[in-house]
Protein backbone atom coordinates (compact mmCIF):
# COMPACT_ATOMS: atom_id res chain seq x y z
CA UNK A 1 0.00 0.00 0.00
CA UNK A 2 1.10 3.18 -0.83
CA UNK A 3 2.06 5.74 1.77
CA UNK A 4 1.12 9.76 1.18
CA UNK A 5 2.77 12.39 2.29
CA UNK A 6 1.86 16.02 2.56
CA UNK A 7 3.48 18.98 2.02
CA UNK A 8 1.41 22.27 3.63
CA UNK A 9 2.84 25.42 2.27
CA UNK A 10 1.32 28.76 4.39
CA UNK A 11 2.55 31.53 2.33
CA UNK A 12 1.36 35.08 2.91
CA UNK A 13 -1.45 35.18 1.30
CA UNK A 14 -2.46 31.50 0.32
CA UNK A 15 -2.01 28.46 2.13
CA UNK A 16 -1.22 25.33 -0.43
CA UNK A 17 -1.65 21.71 0.90
CA UNK A 18 -0.59 19.02 -1.60
CA UNK A 19 -0.35 15.02 -1.38
CA UNK A 20 1.98 12.84 -2.71
CA UNK A 21 2.31 8.91 -3.22
CA UNK A 22 4.92 6.80 -2.96
CA UNK A 23 5.54 6.58 -6.32
CA UNK A 24 6.07 10.56 -6.73
CA UNK A 25 2.56 11.18 -8.13
CA UNK A 26 0.47 13.78 -6.97
CA UNK A 27 -2.78 12.44 -5.56
CA UNK A 28 -4.51 15.10 -4.60
CA UNK A 29 -3.89 19.12 -4.19
CA UNK A 30 -5.78 22.33 -2.33
CA UNK A 31 -5.43 26.11 -1.68
CA UNK A 32 -7.31 28.32 0.93
CA UNK A 33 -6.63 31.86 1.73
CA UNK A 34 -4.35 32.21 4.37
CA UNK A 35 -6.43 34.48 6.30
CA UNK A 36 -5.15 34.82 10.33
CA UNK A 37 -6.02 31.72 11.76
CA UNK A 38 -2.88 29.72 10.47
CA UNK A 39 -3.19 26.94 13.12
CA UNK A 40 -6.53 25.78 11.37
CA UNK A 41 -5.91 26.84 7.58
CA UNK A 42 -3.26 24.03 7.21
CA UNK A 43 -5.75 21.83 8.58
CA UNK A 44 -8.20 22.71 6.54
CA UNK A 45 -6.54 22.85 3.89
CA UNK A 46 -4.72 19.18 4.01
CA UNK A 47 -8.46 18.14 4.76
CA UNK A 48 -9.45 19.87 1.35
CA UNK A 49 -6.48 18.15 -0.31
CA UNK A 50 -7.19 14.38 0.74
CA UNK A 51 -10.90 15.01 -0.05
CA UNK A 52 -9.61 15.94 -3.51
CA UNK A 53 -7.42 12.46 -3.51
CA UNK A 54 -10.07 10.52 -1.92
CA UNK A 55 -8.70 9.55 0.96
CA UNK A 56 -8.93 10.70 4.79
CA UNK A 57 -6.85 13.38 6.46
CA UNK A 58 -5.52 10.86 8.87
CA UNK A 59 -4.32 8.47 6.20
CA UNK A 60 -1.56 10.85 5.41
CA UNK A 61 1.66 9.16 7.26
CA UNK A 62 3.60 12.40 7.05
CA UNK A 63 3.26 15.84 7.19
CA UNK A 64 5.63 18.22 6.09
CA UNK A 65 5.18 22.36 6.61
CA UNK A 66 6.52 24.89 4.62
CA UNK A 67 6.25 28.83 3.91
CA UNK A 68 6.60 31.94 6.66
CA UNK A 69 3.41 30.20 8.74
CA UNK A 70 5.31 27.11 8.96
CA UNK A 71 5.87 27.54 12.89
CA UNK A 72 2.12 27.66 13.63
CA UNK A 73 1.21 24.09 11.79
CA UNK A 74 0.75 21.96 14.34
CA UNK A 75 -0.18 19.06 12.71
CA UNK A 76 3.59 19.18 11.08
CA UNK A 77 6.21 16.38 11.54
CA UNK A 78 8.38 18.27 10.07
CA UNK A 79 9.04 22.52 9.10
CA UNK A 80 11.39 23.09 6.30
CA UNK A 81 12.13 26.83 4.68
CA UNK A 82 10.46 27.98 1.84
CA UNK A 83 14.10 28.10 0.05
CA UNK A 84 14.58 24.13 0.65
CA UNK A 85 10.96 23.18 -0.01
CA UNK A 86 10.98 25.63 -3.29
CA UNK A 87 14.53 23.90 -4.38
CA UNK A 88 13.25 20.62 -3.84
CA UNK A 89 9.74 20.88 -6.09
CA UNK A 90 11.67 22.96 -8.79
CA UNK A 91 14.31 19.89 -9.18
CA UNK A 92 11.70 17.42 -9.32
CA UNK A 93 9.87 19.13 -12.19
CA UNK A 94 13.14 20.92 -14.14
CA UNK A 95 16.36 19.19 -13.03
CA UNK A 96 18.48 21.39 -14.68
CA UNK A 97 17.15 24.48 -12.40
CA UNK A 98 20.30 26.73 -11.13
CA UNK A 99 18.28 29.74 -9.88
CA UNK A 100 14.65 29.91 -8.87
CA UNK A 101 12.54 33.15 -8.80
CA UNK A 102 9.68 32.94 -6.59
CA UNK A 103 6.97 35.45 -6.40
CA UNK A 104 4.25 36.03 -3.99
CA UNK A 105 1.98 37.92 -2.82
CA UNK A 106 3.87 39.90 -0.33
CA UNK A 107 7.61 38.00 -0.93
CA UNK A 108 10.16 37.71 -3.70
CA UNK A 109 12.73 35.28 -3.41
CA UNK A 110 15.47 34.68 -6.00
CA UNK A 111 17.75 31.69 -5.29
CA UNK A 112 20.68 29.81 -7.03
CA UNK A 113 21.16 25.95 -6.63
CA UNK A 114 24.52 24.00 -6.31
CA UNK A 115 24.09 20.03 -7.04
CA UNK A 116 21.78 18.09 -5.38
CA UNK A 117 19.16 20.84 -4.71
CA UNK A 118 20.83 22.49 -2.66
CA UNK A 119 20.69 25.99 -1.90
CA UNK A 120 23.43 28.13 -2.97
CA UNK A 121 22.58 31.58 -2.23
CA UNK A 122 19.94 33.69 -2.11
CA UNK A 123 18.10 36.68 -0.97
CA UNK A 124 14.45 38.18 -0.46
CA UNK A 125 12.22 40.82 -0.43
CA UNK A 126 9.73 40.87 2.42
CA UNK A 127 9.96 45.10 3.16
CA UNK A 128 8.87 46.61 0.73
CA UNK A 129 5.18 45.71 -1.11
CA UNK A 130 6.93 47.42 -4.74
CA UNK A 131 8.73 44.40 -4.80
CA UNK A 132 6.09 41.87 -4.51
CA UNK A 133 2.52 40.94 -6.10
CA UNK A 134 1.35 43.29 -3.50
CA UNK A 135 2.45 46.05 -6.07
CA UNK A 136 0.57 44.14 -9.02
CA UNK A 137 -3.06 43.93 -7.08
CA UNK A 138 -2.71 47.42 -5.65
CA UNK A 139 -2.25 48.62 -9.02
CA UNK A 140 -5.21 46.83 -10.37
CA UNK A 141 -7.34 48.06 -6.86
CA UNK A 142 -6.60 51.21 -7.97
CA UNK A 143 -7.94 50.80 -11.42
CA UNK A 144 -11.00 48.99 -9.84
CA UNK A 145 -10.01 45.84 -11.12
CA UNK A 146 -9.81 42.48 -8.55
CA UNK A 147 -6.46 40.47 -8.48
CA UNK A 148 -8.55 37.72 -10.51
CA UNK A 149 -8.81 40.16 -13.82
CA UNK A 150 -5.28 41.31 -13.83
CA UNK A 151 -4.53 38.06 -16.32
CA UNK A 152 -7.29 38.51 -18.37
CA UNK A 153 -6.88 42.66 -18.84
CA UNK A 154 -2.85 42.31 -19.38
CA UNK A 155 -3.27 40.04 -21.89
CA UNK A 156 -4.80 42.90 -23.73
CA UNK A 157 -1.90 45.17 -23.56
CA UNK A 158 -0.11 46.03 -26.96
CA UNK A 159 2.51 48.36 -25.27
CA UNK A 160 3.84 48.81 -21.29
CA UNK A 161 3.49 52.17 -20.47
CA UNK A 162 6.57 53.38 -18.16
CA UNK A 163 5.25 53.12 -13.99
CA UNK A 164 8.29 54.37 -12.13
CA UNK A 165 7.81 51.18 -9.13
CA UNK A 166 8.98 52.96 -6.61
CA UNK A 167 6.20 52.63 -3.59
CA UNK A 168 2.79 50.71 -4.04
CA UNK A 169 1.30 53.25 -2.18
CA UNK A 170 2.67 56.62 -4.13
CA UNK A 171 1.64 54.60 -7.24
CA UNK A 172 -1.92 55.27 -6.79
CA UNK A 173 -1.09 58.81 -8.15
CA UNK A 174 0.82 58.13 -11.01
CA UNK A 175 -1.49 55.16 -12.32
CA UNK A 176 -4.56 57.77 -11.74
CA UNK A 177 -2.03 60.50 -13.67
CA UNK A 178 -2.08 57.82 -16.78
CA UNK A 179 -6.04 57.18 -16.57
CA UNK A 180 -6.46 60.56 -16.59
CA UNK A 181 -4.66 61.29 -19.60
CA UNK A 182 -6.71 58.21 -21.44
CA UNK A 183 -4.06 55.42 -21.09
CA UNK A 184 -5.79 52.02 -21.00
CA UNK A 185 -5.65 50.57 -17.81
CA UNK A 186 -3.85 46.95 -19.57
CA UNK A 187 -0.85 48.87 -20.65
CA UNK A 188 -0.55 50.34 -16.97
CA UNK A 189 -0.98 46.84 -15.43
CA UNK A 190 1.49 45.85 -18.42
CA UNK A 191 3.84 48.68 -17.07
CA UNK A 192 3.48 47.39 -13.55
CA UNK A 193 4.42 44.13 -14.17
CA UNK A 194 7.56 45.41 -15.92
CA UNK A 195 8.32 47.43 -13.05
CA UNK A 196 8.09 44.35 -11.35
CA UNK A 197 10.32 42.23 -13.41
CA UNK A 198 12.73 44.52 -13.38
CA UNK A 199 12.99 43.99 -9.54
CA UNK A 200 12.83 40.05 -9.97
CA UNK A 201 16.06 40.90 -12.31
CA UNK A 202 17.74 43.07 -9.63
CA UNK A 203 17.18 40.46 -6.89
CA UNK A 204 18.27 37.55 -9.31
CA UNK A 205 21.35 39.05 -10.44
CA UNK A 206 22.20 39.38 -6.24
CA UNK A 207 22.98 35.73 -6.22
CA UNK A 208 24.64 35.31 -9.37
CA UNK A 209 22.26 33.90 -11.59
CA UNK A 210 22.81 31.30 -14.35
CA UNK A 211 20.42 28.83 -16.35
CA UNK A 212 18.21 27.02 -15.78
CA UNK A 213 15.85 29.35 -14.55
CA UNK A 214 12.82 27.72 -13.33
CA UNK A 215 9.68 31.11 -12.14
CA UNK A 216 7.02 29.70 -9.36
CA UNK A 217 4.64 31.24 -6.92
CA UNK A 218 1.58 32.37 -7.08
CA UNK A 219 2.50 35.74 -9.65
CA UNK A 220 3.71 33.65 -12.47
CA UNK A 221 0.31 32.41 -12.65
CA UNK A 222 -0.13 35.49 -14.99
CA UNK A 223 1.65 34.55 -18.54
CA UNK A 224 2.48 38.14 -19.37
CA UNK A 225 4.94 38.01 -16.19
CA UNK A 226 6.51 35.09 -17.34
CA UNK A 227 7.06 36.66 -21.28
CA UNK A 228 8.28 39.91 -19.48
CA UNK A 229 10.66 37.90 -17.47
CA UNK A 230 12.05 35.80 -20.52
CA UNK A 231 12.54 39.32 -22.48
CA UNK A 232 14.21 40.71 -19.94
CA UNK A 233 16.58 38.00 -19.58
CA UNK A 234 17.09 37.13 -23.11
CA UNK A 235 16.92 33.63 -22.54
CA UNK A 236 14.15 30.52 -21.83
CA UNK A 237 12.79 30.08 -19.01
CA UNK A 238 10.80 26.96 -17.20
CA UNK A 239 7.12 27.45 -15.47
CA UNK A 240 5.36 24.59 -13.79
CA UNK A 241 2.19 23.53 -15.70
CA UNK A 242 -1.29 25.69 -14.81
CA UNK A 243 -1.62 25.91 -11.30
CA UNK A 244 1.10 23.61 -9.95
CA UNK A 245 3.19 27.27 -10.17
CA UNK A 246 1.62 27.61 -7.48
CA UNK A 247 1.95 24.28 -5.60
CA UNK A 248 5.77 23.55 -6.08
CA UNK A 249 7.02 24.74 -2.65
CA UNK A 250 4.20 22.41 -1.29
CA UNK A 251 5.28 19.87 -3.90
CA UNK A 252 8.65 20.06 -2.58
CA UNK A 253 8.01 19.57 1.18
CA UNK A 254 6.07 16.26 0.17
CA UNK A 255 8.98 15.19 -1.26
CA UNK A 256 11.42 15.23 2.12
CA UNK A 257 8.01 13.84 3.64
CA UNK A 258 8.68 10.81 1.21
CA UNK A 259 12.22 10.52 2.08
CA UNK A 260 11.69 10.98 5.51
CA UNK A 261 9.36 7.82 5.53
CA UNK A 262 11.95 5.88 3.41
CA UNK A 263 14.63 7.11 5.91
CA UNK A 264 12.71 5.95 8.89
CA UNK A 265 11.73 2.29 6.88
CA UNK A 266 15.57 2.23 6.06
CA UNK A 267 16.55 2.52 9.88
CA UNK A 268 13.53 0.88 11.29
CA UNK A 269 15.01 -2.36 8.72
CA UNK A 270 18.22 -2.57 10.16
CA UNK A 271 17.46 -2.24 13.50
CA UNK A 272 14.99 -5.41 12.93
CA UNK A 273 18.07 -7.42 11.81
CA UNK B 1 -3.85 97.70 5.50
CA UNK B 2 -2.69 95.35 2.91
CA UNK B 3 -2.98 91.96 2.89
CA UNK B 4 -1.05 89.21 1.65
CA UNK B 5 -1.83 85.18 1.18
CA UNK B 6 -0.32 81.38 1.05
CA UNK B 7 -2.08 78.76 -0.39
CA UNK B 8 0.08 75.56 0.50
CA UNK B 9 -1.47 72.97 -2.09
CA UNK B 10 -0.34 69.36 -0.36
CA UNK B 11 -0.90 65.94 -1.61
CA UNK B 12 -3.85 65.43 0.17
CA UNK B 13 -5.48 68.96 1.42
CA UNK B 14 -4.61 72.67 0.14
CA UNK B 15 -4.75 75.13 2.71
CA UNK B 16 -4.92 78.85 2.87
CA UNK B 17 -3.38 81.79 5.08
CA UNK B 18 -4.41 85.29 4.73
CA UNK B 19 -2.28 87.67 7.08
CA UNK B 20 -2.54 92.06 8.10
CA UNK B 21 0.58 94.25 7.61
CA UNK B 22 1.18 93.22 11.48
CA UNK B 23 1.81 89.35 10.49
CA UNK B 24 -1.35 88.24 12.19
CA UNK B 25 -3.56 85.50 10.51
CA UNK B 26 -6.76 86.94 9.62
CA UNK B 27 -8.19 84.69 7.79
CA UNK B 28 -7.69 80.69 6.98
CA UNK B 29 -9.20 77.45 4.80
CA UNK B 30 -8.62 73.91 4.19
CA UNK B 31 -10.12 71.90 1.62
CA UNK B 32 -9.36 68.26 -0.14
CA UNK B 33 -7.01 68.73 -2.85
CA UNK B 34 -8.67 65.99 -4.98
CA UNK B 35 -7.89 65.78 -8.55
CA UNK B 36 -8.40 69.02 -9.72
CA UNK B 37 -5.32 70.52 -8.24
CA UNK B 38 -5.98 74.26 -10.40
CA UNK B 39 -9.83 74.06 -8.78
CA UNK B 40 -8.62 73.41 -5.03
CA UNK B 41 -5.98 76.13 -5.17
CA UNK B 42 -8.77 78.83 -6.34
CA UNK B 43 -11.47 77.40 -4.14
CA UNK B 44 -9.26 77.29 -1.27
CA UNK B 45 -8.16 80.67 -1.97
CA UNK B 46 -11.86 82.02 -2.29
CA UNK B 47 -12.70 80.35 0.85
CA UNK B 48 -10.01 82.41 2.96
CA UNK B 49 -11.08 85.60 1.33
CA UNK B 50 -15.00 85.34 2.26
CA UNK B 51 -14.24 83.65 5.90
CA UNK B 52 -11.99 87.21 6.36
CA UNK B 53 -14.27 89.28 4.32
CA UNK B 54 -11.63 90.04 2.03
CA UNK B 55 -11.84 91.46 -1.69
CA UNK B 56 -9.43 89.97 -3.64
CA UNK B 57 -7.93 93.66 -4.53
CA UNK B 58 -7.57 93.84 -0.94
CA UNK B 59 -4.35 91.08 -0.93
CA UNK B 60 -1.47 92.56 -2.25
CA UNK B 61 0.55 89.72 -3.04
CA UNK B 62 -0.28 85.18 -3.54
CA UNK B 63 2.65 83.21 -2.46
CA UNK B 64 1.97 79.31 -3.67
CA UNK B 65 3.72 76.53 -2.01
CA UNK B 66 2.94 72.62 -1.54
CA UNK B 67 3.67 69.83 -3.94
CA UNK B 68 0.97 71.54 -6.69
CA UNK B 69 2.29 75.26 -6.07
CA UNK B 70 2.81 75.58 -9.75
CA UNK B 71 -1.05 74.86 -10.12
CA UNK B 72 -1.71 78.44 -8.05
CA UNK B 73 -2.49 80.16 -11.71
CA UNK B 74 -3.50 83.51 -9.15
CA UNK B 75 -0.19 83.48 -7.31
CA UNK B 76 2.43 85.96 -7.78
CA UNK B 77 5.09 83.66 -7.11
CA UNK B 78 6.22 80.35 -5.49
CA UNK B 79 8.02 79.01 -2.98
CA UNK B 80 9.18 75.59 -1.92
CA UNK B 81 7.14 73.68 1.12
CA UNK B 82 10.73 73.41 3.08
CA UNK B 83 11.02 77.28 3.26
CA UNK B 84 7.68 77.87 4.01
CA UNK B 85 7.62 75.32 7.05
CA UNK B 86 10.64 76.25 8.27
CA UNK B 87 9.50 80.31 8.02
CA UNK B 88 6.26 79.56 9.38
CA UNK B 89 7.41 77.80 12.52
CA UNK B 90 10.21 79.78 13.45
CA UNK B 91 7.22 82.89 13.26
CA UNK B 92 5.31 80.51 15.62
CA UNK B 93 8.00 79.67 17.63
CA UNK B 94 10.86 82.06 17.19
CA UNK B 95 13.58 79.72 18.77
CA UNK B 96 13.04 76.33 16.68
CA UNK B 97 15.96 74.78 15.35
CA UNK B 98 14.16 72.11 13.74
CA UNK B 99 10.96 70.82 12.25
CA UNK B 100 9.14 68.23 11.38
CA UNK B 101 6.50 68.19 8.84
CA UNK B 102 4.01 65.17 8.86
CA UNK B 103 1.68 65.64 5.70
CA UNK B 104 -0.24 63.25 3.76
CA UNK B 105 2.57 61.47 1.71
CA UNK B 106 5.65 62.58 2.56
CA UNK B 107 7.37 63.38 6.09
CA UNK B 108 10.23 66.18 6.24
CA UNK B 109 13.14 66.53 8.41
CA UNK B 110 14.07 70.22 8.22
CA UNK B 111 16.98 72.35 10.06
CA UNK B 112 16.76 76.06 10.18
CA UNK B 113 18.59 78.99 11.33
CA UNK B 114 17.60 82.09 13.42
CA UNK B 115 16.18 83.92 11.22
CA UNK B 116 14.08 80.84 9.57
CA UNK B 117 16.50 80.17 6.31
CA UNK B 118 17.00 76.63 5.72
CA UNK B 119 20.09 75.29 7.08
CA UNK B 120 19.73 71.34 6.27
CA UNK B 121 16.33 69.06 4.91
CA UNK B 122 15.51 65.30 4.78
CA UNK B 123 12.99 63.84 3.36
CA UNK B 124 11.04 60.76 2.99
CA UNK B 125 8.86 60.99 -0.47
CA UNK B 126 10.03 58.01 -2.09
CA UNK B 127 8.23 55.46 0.50
CA UNK B 128 5.22 56.35 2.09
CA UNK B 129 6.20 54.23 5.17
CA UNK B 130 6.36 57.06 8.32
CA UNK B 131 3.77 59.33 6.43
CA UNK B 132 0.43 60.13 7.19
CA UNK B 133 -0.38 57.44 4.79
CA UNK B 134 0.61 55.10 7.31
CA UNK B 135 -1.72 56.29 9.19
CA UNK B 136 -4.60 56.21 6.75
CA UNK B 137 -3.84 52.62 6.13
CA UNK B 138 -4.23 51.44 9.81
CA UNK B 139 -7.36 53.79 9.44
CA UNK B 140 -8.99 51.81 7.00
CA UNK B 141 -7.66 48.47 7.90
CA UNK B 142 -9.54 49.15 11.38
CA UNK B 143 -12.15 51.25 9.77
CA UNK B 144 -11.94 54.37 12.17
CA UNK B 145 -12.37 57.57 10.98
CA UNK B 146 -8.57 59.72 10.52
CA UNK B 147 -9.64 61.92 13.35
CA UNK B 148 -10.13 59.30 16.04
CA UNK B 149 -6.78 57.60 15.95
CA UNK B 150 -4.93 59.40 18.12
CA UNK B 151 -7.18 59.87 20.95
CA UNK B 152 -8.34 55.89 20.30
CA UNK B 153 -4.45 55.39 20.59
CA UNK B 154 -4.00 57.27 23.50
CA UNK B 155 -5.93 54.54 25.12
CA UNK B 156 -3.14 52.27 24.48
CA UNK B 157 -1.57 50.58 27.37
CA UNK B 158 0.86 47.79 25.93
CA UNK B 159 2.42 48.75 22.50
CA UNK B 160 1.91 46.33 19.86
CA UNK B 161 5.08 46.38 17.83
CA UNK B 162 4.36 46.68 14.38
CA UNK B 163 7.29 44.89 12.40
CA UNK B 164 6.60 45.94 8.76
CA UNK B 165 8.18 48.32 7.30
CA UNK B 166 5.82 49.28 4.53
CA UNK B 167 2.43 50.15 4.46
CA UNK B 168 0.89 47.83 2.23
CA UNK B 169 2.56 44.84 4.53
CA UNK B 170 1.42 46.98 7.77
CA UNK B 171 -2.70 46.85 6.59
CA UNK B 172 -2.32 43.02 6.95
CA UNK B 173 -0.02 42.61 9.99
CA UNK B 174 -2.66 45.19 12.05
CA UNK B 175 -5.45 43.05 10.89
CA UNK B 176 -3.50 39.97 11.64
CA UNK B 177 -2.57 41.25 15.12
CA UNK B 178 -6.78 42.08 15.55
CA UNK B 179 -7.31 38.42 14.66
CA UNK B 180 -4.86 37.18 17.08
CA UNK B 181 -6.91 39.27 19.95
CA UNK B 182 -4.84 41.95 20.30
CA UNK B 183 -7.06 45.23 21.60
CA UNK B 184 -7.35 48.31 18.77
CA UNK B 185 -6.17 50.84 21.18
CA UNK B 186 -2.76 48.64 21.50
CA UNK B 187 -2.50 47.86 18.07
CA UNK B 188 -2.80 51.97 17.44
CA UNK B 189 -0.11 52.89 19.62
CA UNK B 190 2.08 50.21 18.56
CA UNK B 191 1.33 51.83 14.79
CA UNK B 192 2.04 56.03 16.17
CA UNK B 193 5.30 54.48 17.82
CA UNK B 194 6.57 52.87 14.49
CA UNK B 195 5.50 56.19 12.71
CA UNK B 196 7.43 58.40 15.40
CA UNK B 197 10.53 56.22 15.52
CA UNK B 198 11.14 56.75 11.20
CA UNK B 199 10.90 60.59 11.90
CA UNK B 200 13.17 60.78 14.38
CA UNK B 201 15.35 58.56 12.51
CA UNK B 202 15.04 61.46 9.84
CA UNK B 203 15.34 63.89 12.15
CA UNK B 204 18.56 62.62 13.49
CA UNK B 205 20.01 62.57 9.80
CA UNK B 206 19.87 66.66 9.86
CA UNK B 207 20.70 66.85 13.08
CA UNK B 208 18.63 67.82 16.24
CA UNK B 209 18.66 71.55 17.47
CA UNK B 210 16.72 72.95 20.50
CA UNK B 211 14.11 74.04 20.14
CA UNK B 212 11.68 71.68 17.57
CA UNK B 213 8.36 72.33 16.28
CA UNK B 214 5.87 69.51 14.67
CA UNK B 215 3.99 70.78 11.98
CA UNK B 216 1.71 69.24 9.11
CA UNK B 217 -1.86 67.38 9.44
CA UNK B 218 -0.86 64.88 11.53
CA UNK B 219 0.44 66.98 14.30
CA UNK B 220 -3.04 67.37 15.81
CA UNK B 221 -2.78 63.87 16.26
CA UNK B 222 -2.39 63.45 20.23
CA UNK B 223 -0.74 60.48 20.53
CA UNK B 224 1.62 61.29 17.03
CA UNK B 225 2.82 64.10 19.17
CA UNK B 226 3.38 61.86 22.64
CA UNK B 227 5.08 59.42 20.37
CA UNK B 228 7.06 61.83 18.97
CA UNK B 229 8.31 63.41 21.98
CA UNK B 230 9.34 59.51 23.23
CA UNK B 231 10.86 58.65 20.38
CA UNK B 232 12.97 61.81 20.72
CA UNK B 233 13.57 62.28 24.02
CA UNK B 234 12.59 65.55 23.99
CA UNK B 235 9.73 68.00 23.53
CA UNK B 236 8.08 69.54 20.73
CA UNK B 237 6.37 72.70 19.99
CA UNK B 238 3.12 72.51 18.29
CA UNK B 239 0.93 75.45 17.37
CA UNK B 240 -2.94 75.40 17.04
CA UNK B 241 -2.54 76.20 13.26
CA UNK B 242 0.25 73.78 12.64
CA UNK B 243 -1.77 72.46 9.93
CA UNK B 244 -1.48 75.94 8.33
CA UNK B 245 2.41 76.41 9.21
CA UNK B 246 3.27 76.06 5.35
CA UNK B 247 0.55 78.24 4.30
CA UNK B 248 1.15 80.77 6.76
CA UNK B 249 4.86 80.83 5.47
CA UNK B 250 4.14 81.83 2.38
CA UNK B 251 1.98 84.15 3.18
CA UNK B 252 5.02 85.62 5.00
CA UNK B 253 7.35 85.58 1.89
CA UNK B 254 4.50 87.15 0.35
CA UNK B 255 4.06 90.04 3.13
CA UNK B 256 8.40 90.63 2.43
CA UNK B 257 7.42 90.89 -1.36
CA UNK B 258 4.75 94.08 -0.43
CA UNK B 259 6.55 95.22 1.88
CA UNK B 260 9.97 95.61 -0.05
CA UNK B 261 7.95 96.97 -2.84
CA UNK B 262 7.08 99.72 -0.80
CA UNK B 263 10.84 100.37 0.63
CA UNK B 264 12.08 103.55 -0.69
CA UNK B 265 14.96 103.27 -3.47
CA UNK B 266 18.34 104.36 -2.29
CA UNK B 267 19.50 107.06 -4.68
CA UNK B 268 22.51 105.36 -5.01
CA UNK B 269 21.51 102.01 -5.87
Amino acid sequence: MTRYTAGIDVGSTYTKALLLSGQRDIAGRAMLPTGFKLTQVAEQALAAAAADAGIAAREVAYVVATGFGRHQVGIADLKVTDLTAAARGTTLLFPGTRTILDVGGQTMKASRLGDGAKVKSFRLNDKCAAGTGAFLEKTARYMGYETREIGPLVDTSKEAIAISGVCAVFAESEVINHLSQGVAPADIMHGAIVSLVGRSVQLMKRVRMEPEFTLIGGILRFRRMVDVVRTELGMEVNVPDGDLVQFTSALGAALLGQRRLRDAAGSSAQTAH
Amino acid sequence: MAYAAGVDVGSTQTKAVIIDEARRIVARSLTMTGANVVRAAEESYQEALAAGDLREEEVEYVVGTGYGRYKVTFGNTQVTEISCHGRGAVHMFPATRTVVDMGGQDTKAIRVAATGEIVDFCMNDKCAAGTGRFLGAAASALDIPLADLGATALRGERAVKISTTCTVFAESEVLSWLGRGKKIEDILLGVHQSIAGRSAGLLRRVGIEDEVTFTGGVARNVAMIDALQASLGHRVNVSEESHYMGALGAALFALDHILAARAPVRADA
